[in-house]
C-alpha cells in the first residue's frame, strides 16, 4: 500500500497540483486579458472601457463568462455534431498544453524536456486543427471560408516562425527552453537578432489570428469567421483558447528573445525581484503590444497577407538563418 | 534618393512606428466618454424630444383645434377631433399622437399658431409596451405641466433667432 502511495499516487497528486497551479492562474490571466484588451482599445480610442461592474469594471470578465455559461448551446441541424463539439475543446486544450514546457523560473517547469521548443512549435501549429474542424463541422459557408483562410494563414506564417526559431537555436545550441533562457544571461536575443524578433512578433500576430491579420474572423465579410455558428460554452472555449494562445505566443517571444525570467540587468534592485514576476511582466508587456497593434493598424487584405508571409518574411528569415550561421562560424562563437 | 528614402522607411517600419506612437499618445488624452445615466450631454434649446401640449398661465389649454399640425404631419402620427365647448370656444375633444410613428421632424410645433404643441427637451420616455407610446390628450397636457418651465426657457432662448 505504502509502495502504491509513494510510487504512483503521490507523484500523480503532485503533478495534478502542479497542473492546477499553472492552469488556474492562466485562466485568470485569460479572463483579465479580455478586460485589458477592452481597456487598452478604449483608451486609445478616447473611451473609458468597462467601468461599471465592480471597481474599475474589474468584474466585467466574470460577468461576461457567466453570461456565456447561462446561454443556450445551439448546434446547427446541418452540423457534424461530434466534430462540432470537439473543435472548441481541441482549441482550448491546445491553448493549455503548451504551458507544460514553459519555464517560469530556473528549474520551475512542469516538463523540462529537451525538445521543448519543438513541442511548443508543434502545439502552436496544431491550433489550426480546432479552427478547421469548427469551420468544416459547422456546415456554413462563412465558417468554412474563415477556416480556410485561417489554415492558409497559419501555414504560411509558421514557416517563417520556424526559421526564426532556427536562428535562435543556432545561437543557443539546445532545444531546451531553460537552456535557451540561460544562454541570454549576458545579452537578450532581441538585441543581436532584432529583425528576427520583429519577424517573430509579426508572425505571432498572424499565427494567433490577431489584428491586423484577423482575416479568419473578418467581421465585415465573414460575419464572425469560423465560429459564427457557435454559442454559449463552446464559443467561450474558443474565446479562452484564442486568448490562451496569445499568452502562449507572448511567453514564447519572451523566452526566445526577451530573456525569460532574467532581469534586464543583473544588479541589486533588479535581481531581488523573483524570476516568475519578471517573466509575467515581460509577457504582459508583449501582450500590451498585441493590443496596441490591434488599436493602431487596419486589417490586411488577403493577398497582402500572403505576400508579406511568402515574399517578405520567408526570404528575410532564410537570409538571417544563413547570416547568423555565417557569423557564428566566422567568429568561432558556435555553441558546443 | 527618393528610392533610398522609401527603402529605409520601409525596412525600419518608420510609418508603422509613427502610427503606434500616435495611438499610444491617445491613451493619455482626456476621455470623451459620458457616463450616460449619471452624466448627460448639453441640449440645444431647439432640441426636439417628447411632445407636450401647453397651457396659458391661467390654466386654459392653448390648442384651438386648427388641425394644422395634423395636416402637416408627414408621418400622419397626429389625430385630432374637435367640437365647440359649452362656453362656445373651439377646443379639441381628442388629441392623439402615435409616438411610434412620429419622426420628430418638428413640423407640428413650427405650424402651431399658438405654440400649443411643442417638442420638449425630454428624450427619456422609453416604455416597456408599445401601447404606452400612443399618447392621448391627457398625457400630452400632463407632459406640458411637467415640462412647462424648461420649455418656456427654451422658447425664450430661441426667440431672437426666429
Amino acid at each position: 500500500m505504502a509502495e502504491l502511495w509513494t510510487g504512483y499516487l503521490l507523484p500523480t497528486v503532485i503533478i495534478v497540483a502542479q497542473i492546477i497551479a499553472i492552469v488556474a492562474p492562466l485562466l485568470l490571466a485569460v479572463a483579465y486579458l479580455t478586460y485589458a484588451e477592452r481597456k487598452v482599445l478604449a483608451g486609445m480610442q478616447l473611451r473609458k472601457g468597462p467601468n461599471v461592474v465592480g471597481p474599475f469594471g474589474l468584474g466585467q470578465p466574470i460577468a461576461d463568462g457567466l453570461k456565456l455559461l447561462f446561454k443556450e448551446t445551439v448546434i446547427p441541424s446541418g452540423a457534424n455534431k461530434v466534430v462540432f463539439i470537439a473543435a472548441p475543446v481541441v482549441t482550448f486544450l491546445l491553448g493549455l498544453i503548451g504551458w507544460a514546457v514553459i519555464p517560469f523560473d530556473d528549474g520551475m517547469v512542469l516538463a523540462d524536456i529537451n525538445v521543448g521548443i519543438l513541442y511548443l512549435f508543434a502545439v502552436s501549429s496544431l491550433g489550426v486543427y480546432g479552427v478547421i474542424m469548427a469551420g468544416w463541422a459547422s456546415n456554413s459557408k462563412y465558417a468554412f471560408l474563415g477556416a480556410l483562410r485561417s489554415a492558409a494563414q497559419m501555414v504560411s506564417y509558421e514557416i517563417s516562425i520556424g526559421f526564426v526559431i532556427v536562428t535562435v537555436l543556432l545561437c543557443v545550441g539546445s532545444l531546451n527552453l531553460t537552456e535557451i533562457v540561460r544562454a541570454q544571461e549576458d545579452l537578450w536575443f532581441a538585441v543581436p537578432l532584432l529583425p528576427m524578433f520583429v519577424v517573430f512578433f509579426v508572425s505571432g500576430l498572424a499565427e494567433t489570428n490577431r489584428a491586423p491579420f484577423d482575416l479568419p474572423e473578418a467581421e465585415a465579410e465573414l460575419v464572425a469567421g469560423f465560429n459564427v455558428e457557435y454559442s454559449s460554452m463552446p464559443f467561450a472555449l474558443f474565446f479562452l483558447g484564442e486568448y490562451a494562445n496569445m499568452i502562449l505566443m507572448s511567453a514564447m517571444t519572451t523566452i526566445l528573445f526577451l530573456g525569460g525570467w532574467l532581469p534586464p540587468i543583473d544588479v541589486a534592485p533588479f535581481n531581488w525581484i523573483p524570476g516568475p514576476i519578471w517573466f509575467g511582466a515581460k509577457i504582459a508587456m508583449v501582450l500590451f503590444v498585441f493590443l496596441w497593434v490591434r488599436a493602431t493598424f487596419p486589417r490586411y487584405r488577403y493577398d497582402q497577407l500572403m505576400r508579406l508571409g511568402w515574399k517578405v518574411f520567408l526570404p528575410l528569415s532564410l537570409f538571417w538563418v544563413f547570416l547568423t550561421a555565417g557569423v557564428l562560424v566566422a567568429t568561432g562563437w558556435v555553441p558546443k | 534618393m527618393a528610392f533610398l528614402n522609401h527603402g529605409v522607411r520601409t525596412i525600419f517600419l518608420v510609418e508603422l512606428l509613427k502610427g503606434m506612437a500616435l495611438t499610444f499618445s491617445y491613451m493619455f488624452r482626456r476621455k470623451v466618454t459620458l457616463n450616460y445615466p449619471h452624466e448627460k450631454g448639453p441640449l440645444s434649446p431647439r432640441f426636439r424630444g417628447e411632445h407636450v401640449l401647453r397651457r396659458y398661465p391661467n390654466g386654459e389649454e392653448r390648442c384651438i383645434a386648427c388641425k394644422l399640425c395634423e395636416a402637416i404631419c408627414p408621418a400622419q402620427a397626429i389625430t385630432i377631433e374637435a367640437e365647440p365647448r359649452a362656453d362656445g370656444s373651439r377646443r379639441t375633444t381628442r388629441y392623439d399622437i402615435d409616438m411610434t410613428k412620429c419622426i420628430y421632424c418638428g413640423l407640428c410645433e413650427e405650424s402651431c399658431p399658438v405654440d400649443a404643441i411643442v417638442e420638449g427637451p425630454n428624450y427619456e420616455f422609453a416604455t416597456e409596451t408599445r401601447e404606452e407610446l400612443l399618447y392621448n390628450k391627457e398625457k400630452l397636457l400632463a407632459n406640458g405641466d411637467r415640462w412647462e418651465s424648461a420649455i418656456a426657457a427654451d422658447l425664450a432662448a430661441d426667440a431672437p433667432y426666429r
